[in-house]
């Protein structure tokens, strides 16, 4: 099997953290266990005064959902992203999305 | 997506407590062995396509929460002393039978009143208990001014004689994908940061699949936040200011003559009243009154009025300035001046979808549940009708201001009973909350229908009833749209759902009592869109209005679609869209927009100004939290664990305190624990903190109150509202304050 990974549109991430929750709730993991922790970045930027991002990050904990996967399904956090901005899939193709996605990030957590 | 066979999969549409909010996403429940086990968002939902927010994904955690309610209760100690017993459904029933009964018949049935929070599943029944008990006081305890989408809705209501929303393509199952639909090209965002919010019938992230899609955003919010940031412009306004700034714009779109001239010769009436009325507000005047710079003002009034379609979406800040009805009144002024009225990816006008009533939004709706005689009798008493006639004209609700003070008063007739249903009014949205306690105290005898105890139900209940949440429940659901019903999957305890409880009082306050159950009622009310609660149920649980209903865009003022006479035009006195408005005239309001200064601040109060140099804003949404609720949510509360305040880095430096250092909001009324959060996100003239917290972990009784005192920003927010209408100007964003450290 191709090597999988999860692309994340940052630009786009709200912050809203339904990643999070949705990979405690489908991994049936206790609060202060999570696969994915968000994290908010305030900054003065170049063009604005302020920016202010968002970026989760799959951690150790990250198994990318193998089981759903094997059932044809998204993972749990891209599944309910809100603002939609994540994308599970072979590596291969998520780079060529990062190429054309500025300000995003592409991770490999297995 | 289950892996196991005996798991049932239940699509329902989510509506009130669990998530909380004012949505109505479709989510999935799996249930096994009449447990739920797990909650997924419905892709077939059109509303969220299989998105879900955090509090609806924590749906398990607080179904079974172990500190849920789960059967009535009685108060055996002093009120306060936080011992309840446990008592049986008909116990409680009589218990609050009785006393209703006996209130009604020494006092009178207004000396009930009626006691509901925000927008959510409870507005119907409870309102419909109020109605069958004959109280004329329905009222929203606590929210000063009731300032959270009434006055918008009054604004609209007095303009065009309909409310109105952004489009975005939620009228239609296809959503951005209709042939019929555009997406706006450029959309201002007035006093909200949309992601963390499901608000007024609005999907928050709807704002941001309009962004990937090309939509512009003018940003109208005194913080940095992520909307904000990714705006086109971004116009940081001094908190309740919006309307000299709604003035200003109209000033630059009219005098530039970038109004769509033949839908304002067509369609509106008292243009040019209002062009006079502009020329008040020069953008100079503007900007030194908003703190926004000229250029900008200019510029984003410019970029709106010159894309078609263009959008606006604004948030409860709006109803919380001073004269909040005119506020909102004003900026409805910019959507009607430039024809972006019922056109797609416009502001479009929203009814009931199918023209289903679950909650009575306006005059109109109660007038069709209750009959004009009882409406009229009923308007004649409600608290507040004498003094502001829009109180009386419009929606059905009384004065919460005027509610508040005559429980204290006593003046002009005694308030004995409160039947306070899914509301922390203590905790959450009561201004003076420390005078709200200590005069809801008075009452003879007080209800509270929740589902977790919380300071409200500990200070003041001497009865408790378990309510359900949206996944233990037969309801529905018209807000705008889609038509959806909830359906009941699991049971929890003996809890029961806000409507059970109502009806089942209701029939023993009111023999003539139309329905007896729900199922009854939910099929009545859906009889005008022809479909069955089972119907829906079986259809995934949700609807849309069919095409050339009146409930679904577009163009119905073309089509004669709004009007009961049939003709094409709006529901005015006129006919038109009134500009100068004939309802505000005839409820002794302004019927031109105008601005006033906020009561406290620095052109007001100077001195006070010079004491309490920063401007408090209040009640920004947090993504884990739907006001007072959700903080005993493990899930949610570790992701926000604290109530913060965001301070900019300079003033953090002027008054010498550290990140995650401890500290008091203080001002006259009282000061208030906040830990500090040195942010960017805020102006340095301005700090921002979360409202309405409480810590369920602490202990209940009084004095504790679960350390309500500690910790509710809202004792330190004055009242009354600051609007002459009745309607707005909660002082909730434009409190003065300073920090005090709390060792000195």
């Amino acid at each position: 099997m191709a090597k999988m990974g999860l692309f994340i549109n940052y630009d786009y991430c709200t912050g809203c953290q339904s990643c999070a929750v949705a990979c405690q709730q489908e991994h049936d993991f206790p609060a202060g266990k999570c696969g994915i922790t968000v994290t908010e970045y305030v900054y003065p930027a170049e063009k604005k005064p302020v920016a202010v991002d968002f970026l989760p990050f799959p951690n150790e904990l990250c198994d990318l959902c193998i089981r759903r996967h094997q059932m044809g399904e998204d993972p749990a956090c891209v599944k309910h992203c809100q603002a939609a901005c994540m994308m599970f899939g072979p590596l291969e193709q998520l780079v060529k999305e990062m190429e054309k996605t500025p300000r995003s990030a592409l991770f490999s957590p297995r | 997506m289950t892996y196991d066979k005996s798991v049932e999969v239940f699509p329902t549409t989510v509506w009130s407590a669990g998530a909380g909010c004012h949505g109505a996403c479709g989510q999935k429940l799996y249930v096994k062995d009449g447990k739920l086990i797990k909650i997924e968002g419905d892709e077939n939902a059109s509303w969220n396509q299989g998105r879900s927010c955090p509090r609806a994904l924590a749906l398990t955690q607080y179904v079974y929460h172990p500190d849920r309610i789960t059967t009535p209760l009685k108060r055996v100690g002093k009120r306060g002393e936080g011992k309840f017993e446990p008592i049986s459904w008909d116990q409680a029933f009589d218990t609050c039978e009785e006393k209703l009964k006996s209130i009604r018949d020494e006092f009178g049935a207004e000396s009930v009143v009626f006691a509901q929070g925000t927008g959510r599943d409870v507005g119907g029944p409870i309102s419909f208990l109020c109605y069958n008990y004959g109280s004329p006081n329905w009222v929203q305890l606590g929210l000063s001014g009731q300032s959270c989408y009434t006055p918008r809705l009054g604004g609209m209501k007095a303009t065009l004689g309909d409310f109105c929303v952004m489009d975005a393509g939620q009228f239609s199952a296809l959503r951005y994908d209709d042939p019929d639909y555009q997406v706006p090209k450029v959309i201002i965002v007035w006093g909200q940061n949309p992601p963390p919010t499901c608000s007024d019938g609005f999907f928050g992230h709807w704002v941001v699949d309009c962004m990937k899609r090309g939509s512009k955003i003018i940003s109208i919010d005194p913080r940095n936040t992520w909307m904000s940031t990714r705006a086109e412009y971004h116009l940081q306004i001094r908190p309740g200011t919006d309307g000299a700034l709604a003035l200003g714009m109209l000033n630059v779109i009219i005098n530039e003559g970038l109004y769509d001239k033949e839908f304002v010769d067509k369609w509106t009436y008292g243009f040019d009243r209002l062009k006079e009325r502009v020329q008040q507000y020069p953008t100079h005047k503007v900007a030194e009154i908003t703190w926004i710079p000229e250029h900008l003002i200019i510029e984003a009034a410019r970029l709106y009025a010159r894309n078609s379609p263009a959008a606006i979406h604004w948030g409860v800040p709006i109803d919380m300035n001073p004269e909040g009805t005119t506020v909102a009144q004003a900026i409805s002024h910019l959507w009607c001046i430039t024809g972006n009225v019922d056109n797609p990816g416009g502001n479009v006008i929203a009814r009931p979808s199918h023209g289903v009533t679950t909650y009575p939004y306006s005059t109109e709706e109660l007038v069709g549940l209750y009959g004009q005689d009882l409406v009229d009798k009923l308007n004649k008493a409600r608290i507040g009708c004498d003094t502001y006639p829009m109180v009386k004209g419009f929606r059905g609700w009384a004065q919460p201001d005027m509610v508040i003070d005559q429980i204290d008063s006593g003046t002009p007739y005694p308030i004995k009973g409160a039947w306070i249903q899914t509301a922390n009014i203590l905790g959450g949205q009561a201004a003076r909350a420390k005078f709200h306690y200590q005069a809801l105290k008075k009452l003879d005898f007080v209800v509270v229908v929740d589902l977790f105890h919380n300071p409200t139900s500990m200070a003041l209940a001497d009865i408790v009833l378990p309510a359900a949440t949206f996944a233990e429940k037969d309801s529905f659901r018209s807000w705008w749209v889609p038509l959806g019903v909830m359906h009941k999957t699991i049971q929890v305890g003996d809890c029961k759902s806000d409507w059970e409880i109502n009806i089942e009082m209701a029939n023993r306050l009111n023999p003539d009592c139309k329905y007896n159950n729900i199922k009854e009622l939910i099929n009545d009310r859906l009889s005008v869109a022809d479909i069955t609660f089972d119907e829906l149920v079986n259809q995934g649980s949700q609807a849309m209005p069919p095409e050339g209903h009146s409930s679904r865009p577009y163009y119905r003022y073309e089509k004669g679609l709004l009007r009961h006479d049939g003709k094409p035009g709006f529901t005015t006195e006129t006919g038109r869209i009134e500009l100068y408005s004939k309802a505000f005239e005839s409820w002794d309001v302004d019927p031109l927009p105008f601005y006033r200064e906020p009561a406290q601040g620095p052109v007001n109060t100077p001195e006070l100004y010079e004491k309490y140099p920063l401007i408090m804003i209040t009640g920004a949404r947090s993504h884990m939290f739907f006001h007072s609720e959700h903080r005993m949510i493990p899930w949610l509360r570790e992701k926000n664990p604290e109530p913060y305040v965001e301070v900019h880095p300079d003033t953090a430096k002027e008054y010498g305190v550290y990140d995650g250092e401890w500290i008091y909001l203080e001002n006259d009324m009282g000061k208030v624990k906040r830990k500090v959060r040195i942010s960017l996100r805020v102006h340095p003239q301005m700090i921002h903190t979360l409202h309405s917290w409480w810590k369920p972990e602490l202990k209940g009784s009084e004095p504790d109150l679960f350390g309500v005192w500690d910790y509710q920003i809202n004792q330190i927010i004055p009242g009354p509202q600051d609007s002459s209408s009745g309607f707005g100007g909660g002082q909730y964003k434009t409190t003065l304050c300073k920090l005090s450290r709390i060792n000195e």
